[in-house]
């Protein structure tokens, strides 16, 4: 599947994320992951949209995302020029025989354990996506009880950030 | 200066110089309704919501301004829906104005309350749930500068009983919060550049002109450019008189129920140049074999409106009031430096098609009443000077096609949406809004009997609209869809013509109220009904039951498969399909 990122800053006020939503629905995008959080203005929230970009026309969305009021830029980051990140965590039901397999999995993605029961463990890991799915092909083979995933997180590479490029667009209208 | 929250509302609405609000009182609006008394505005109490809403919508139409409307909470808001969903299709710039349960009682279900704000949010350009009575001068002047500049649309803001009760200070004009709304700048020189190159070198062009023409005011340029680019017309439905159909160069409107000359010009034709249009489904047909020879100018002022449908040759974003006259320079440096655009062989084709293949039905003396014809005869009585407004239906088609529209603004429906019972309160609004001239709403029978009861408003507010009722007892684009698709199998769309006795009706809401049923009647009854000043008059056309629209391509079909109708033999339809024109 071919996915698109948007980065999208948006008005911190009551409503914004129905109007984004609903906008999604209504137009019949599709939406793979979205994951929305403050950003250090707190004036405004930074909104991470992955869409399906063989059902969707990313072209289209980006547009009408940039007629909602509320939106102040939209920025499609592409894979080879951003650092994409999921955070994941994973409870994997333990056997004594399998304790340690999973122990090294963990180490050999940097997942952290964050809970030890007896009969289970919850991982915590953070990787981009391709390495987060593998991680959890690896953990199913043991057997994964439940997974919670936040939604791709994305930025930049290099010195740009989204607020400096194309300043003249975020420019409140007269 | 301290005042309410209500008091605020109403301020805000002077400054902003609405002169007339339509709207129905109800709980959660009460505060706004009494400083509302002595007040510059001038409001009209409306018998159903809807009504308010598309009387906003028909005076914004009819007058370039943005109409406003209000209602309370519940249901008082969600009868404004229809109409918001409407403005929404047609970029009508409407503000509804709404109350709300207080504050404290937003979302446990107290009596009257509706989430307007997310029922509206898909239809509306924006809206607010405003929390803070300090807040309301700025919501209002938001809602009418969204409402108002780069594509119109309608703006909901939603208020608070608390809020407007709550004591707040005044002051004016606010300032705009609104650092995520822009309006396109200046269009690029050099698209518009490439434009006019394509425009001057193409050989068969058409211009598809759209209801941005009428909303930016670009009638006067759009005439310049196509006579210097000696360009064939075709309107759009939403843009019916923003190029006078009595001009050589106008070639009617496109699309499903289009003139032929306008679908097959569009077929054949090497350039597009698309200004404030959208490649609507109506107008394209099927869309992979719409214009397929074409290359594609489009002019607009949304972005997004640019590639949705159809990729463009040529991408101009901008308001067309600056593009148009940009555009007409250009063109006329090019006419002028490497001569005329040689599109004549093109326009004596276009002017043959014309010729062959107009509109055309069949109207005996004796027989049933056509709906075109009643259509024709107040077009010839009124010279084009009306200002027509129509719902969606039959009616609608036949008045688009049958009246020769000569000025913009001239023309009111519900275009987009299909709104049923649009007509009557948009023919209110229109008439409101421009008192003293002649407003005629062509309608429905099914149509009218959605919002008929907006007479009382009229006879009440003294507004004498006209009103005629082609009145064929049936659902009658359903059942000719019915007759055409279904094999004749008529379901659920016959209404009957004697209920409601629309006379008796009329004469009940303080109304005139006549009928004709004879062709040969028409001319006298519509001289009687033009000469009624004083009430709204409403004419009960009986017109016949079985009368189609055409020319018609049917839904999905490419518009290469347009269909003349009943009145043109089979050579002709089979020459018609050639492109060709045969010695009649």
């Amino acid at each position: 599947m071919t996915t698109h990122t948007l980065s999208v800053l948006v008005e911190n006020k009551p409503g914004v994320l129905a109007h984004v939503a609903g906008l999604f629905s209504r137009r019949a995008f599709n939406i793979t992951s979205l994951s929305v959080g403050p950003t250090s203005d707190e004036r405004v929230s930074r909104m991470t949209i992955v869409v399906d970009g063989e059902t969707t026309p990313v072209d289209q969305v980006r547009k009408q995302l940039e007629k909602l009021v509320r939106v102040l830029k939209v920025v499609e980051l592409h894979e080879d020029a951003a650092v994409e990140r999921e955070l994941a965590l994973i409870k994997v039901s333990v056997r004594p025989d399998v304790r340690a397999a999973l122990l090294d999995i963990a180490t050999a993605y940097s997942a952290n354990v964050v809970d030890l029961g007896p009969e289970t463990i919850v991982f915590e890991a953070v990787c981009s996506p391709g390495r987060l799915d593998a991680l959890l092909g690896q953990l199913e083979r043991h057997g994964t009880c439940e997974v919670v995933r936040t939604g791709l997180i994305a930025i930049g590479r290099g010195s740009a950030t989204i607020t400096d490029q194309n300043p003249a667009e975020l420019a409140a209208c007269a | 200066m301290e005042v309410t929250g209500a008091q605020a509302l109403v301020r805000s609405l002077e400054c902003q110089g609405v002169d007339v609000v339509f709207g129905l009182p109800g709980g959660a609006i009460l505060p706004a309704y009494d400083p509302l008394r002595s007040s510059s505005l001038r409001h009209i109490l409306v018998r159903h919501e809807q009504g308010a809403g598309h009387a906003a919508e028909g005076y914004a139409w009819a007058t370039g301004r943005t109409g406003v409307c209000m209602a309370t909470s519940g249901p008082g808001a969600t009868n404004l829906v229809t109409a918001l969903a409407d403005a929404y299709m047609d970029s009508v710039p409407v503000v509804a104005i709404t109350g709300q349960v207080p504050t404290a009682m937003i979302g446990t279900d107290a009596f009257q309350e509706s989430d307007i704000t997310g029922i509206t949010a898909p239809v509306t350009k924006h809206n607010e749930l405003v929390t803070d009575a300090e807040r309301i001068p700025a919501a209002i002047a938001e809602a009418f500068h969204i409402a108002s500049t780069g594509r119109p649309g309608p703006v909901l803001v939603d208020l608070p009983k608390d809020i407007l009760q709550a004591t707040t200070s005044w002051s004016w004009p606010p300032a705009l919060d609104l650092p995520g709304y822009g309006v396109p700048g200046p269009a690029d020189p050099e698209r518009i550049a490439a434009a006019a190159r394509l425009l001057h070198q193409a050989r068969r062009p058409v211009l598809y002109v759209g209801g941005g023409v009428v909303k930016s005011d670009s009638h006067e340029p759009l005439r310049e450019l196509a006579e210097l680019a000696q360009a064939p017309v075709t309107t759009t439905l939403m843009a019916r008189g923003a190029f006078p159909d009595t001009h050589p160069l106008a070639l009617g409107m496109p699309g499903m129920h289009g003139t032929y000359a306008a679908v097959v010009a569009l077929q054949e034709c090497d350039l597009i140049v698309a200004l404030g249009a959208r490649f609507d489904d109506r107008v394209t047909g099927k869309l992979a074999a719409f214009a397929p020879k074409a290359k594609i100018v489009h002019a607009d002022i949304d972005p997004a409106e640019i590639g949705k449908n159809r990729a463009p040759d040529v991408a101009i974003v901008g308001n067309l009031r600056g593009v148009l006259p940009e555009l007409v320079v250009a063109m006329r440096t090019l006419v002028n430096g490497a001569g005329r655009a040689r599109t004549a062989d093109w326009l004596a084709t276009t002017a043959g098609w014309k010729r062959a293949y107009p509109l055309r039905y069949a109207q005996e003396s004796d027989g049933a009443l056509k709906p075109q014809h009643v259509g024709e005869k107040l077009s010839a009585m009124t010279s084009g000077d009306a200002i027509v407004v129509a719902g969606v239906g039959q009616h609608q088609m036949h008045a688009s096609q049958h009246y020769t529209f000569t000025k913009p603004r001239s023309w009111i429906n519900s275009g987009g949406a299909g709104t049923m019972g649009f007509a009557v309160p948009a023919a209110m609004g229109a008439q409101i809004g421009r008192p003293g001239e002649l407003v005629v709403a062509i309608d429905g029978d099914g149509c009218f009997q959605m919002t008929a009861q907006e007479l009382a408003t009229c006879a009440i507010e003294g507004l004498p609209i006209k009103v005629l009722i082609f009145n064929n007892g049936f659902l009658g684009m359903v059942r000719q869809w019915q007759e055409l698709f279904y094999e004749e199998r008529y379901s659920e769309v016959h209404l009957g013509t004697a209920i409601p006795d629309y006379v008796k009706l009329a004469e009940a809401y303080g109304c005139a109220g006549l009928r004709c049923e004879q062709a040969g009647d028409v001319d006298a009854v519509l001289e009687k009904a033009l000469a009624i000043t004083d009430v709204p008059t409403v004419v009960d056309f009986r017109t016949h039951d079985a009368e189609g629209v055409f020319p018609m391509v049917p839904a999905g079909h490419a518009n290469d498969d347009i269909v003349l109708g009943p009145e043109f033999t089979a050579a002709e339809q089979q020459a018609a399909a050639r492109r060709e024109v045969i010695a009649s």
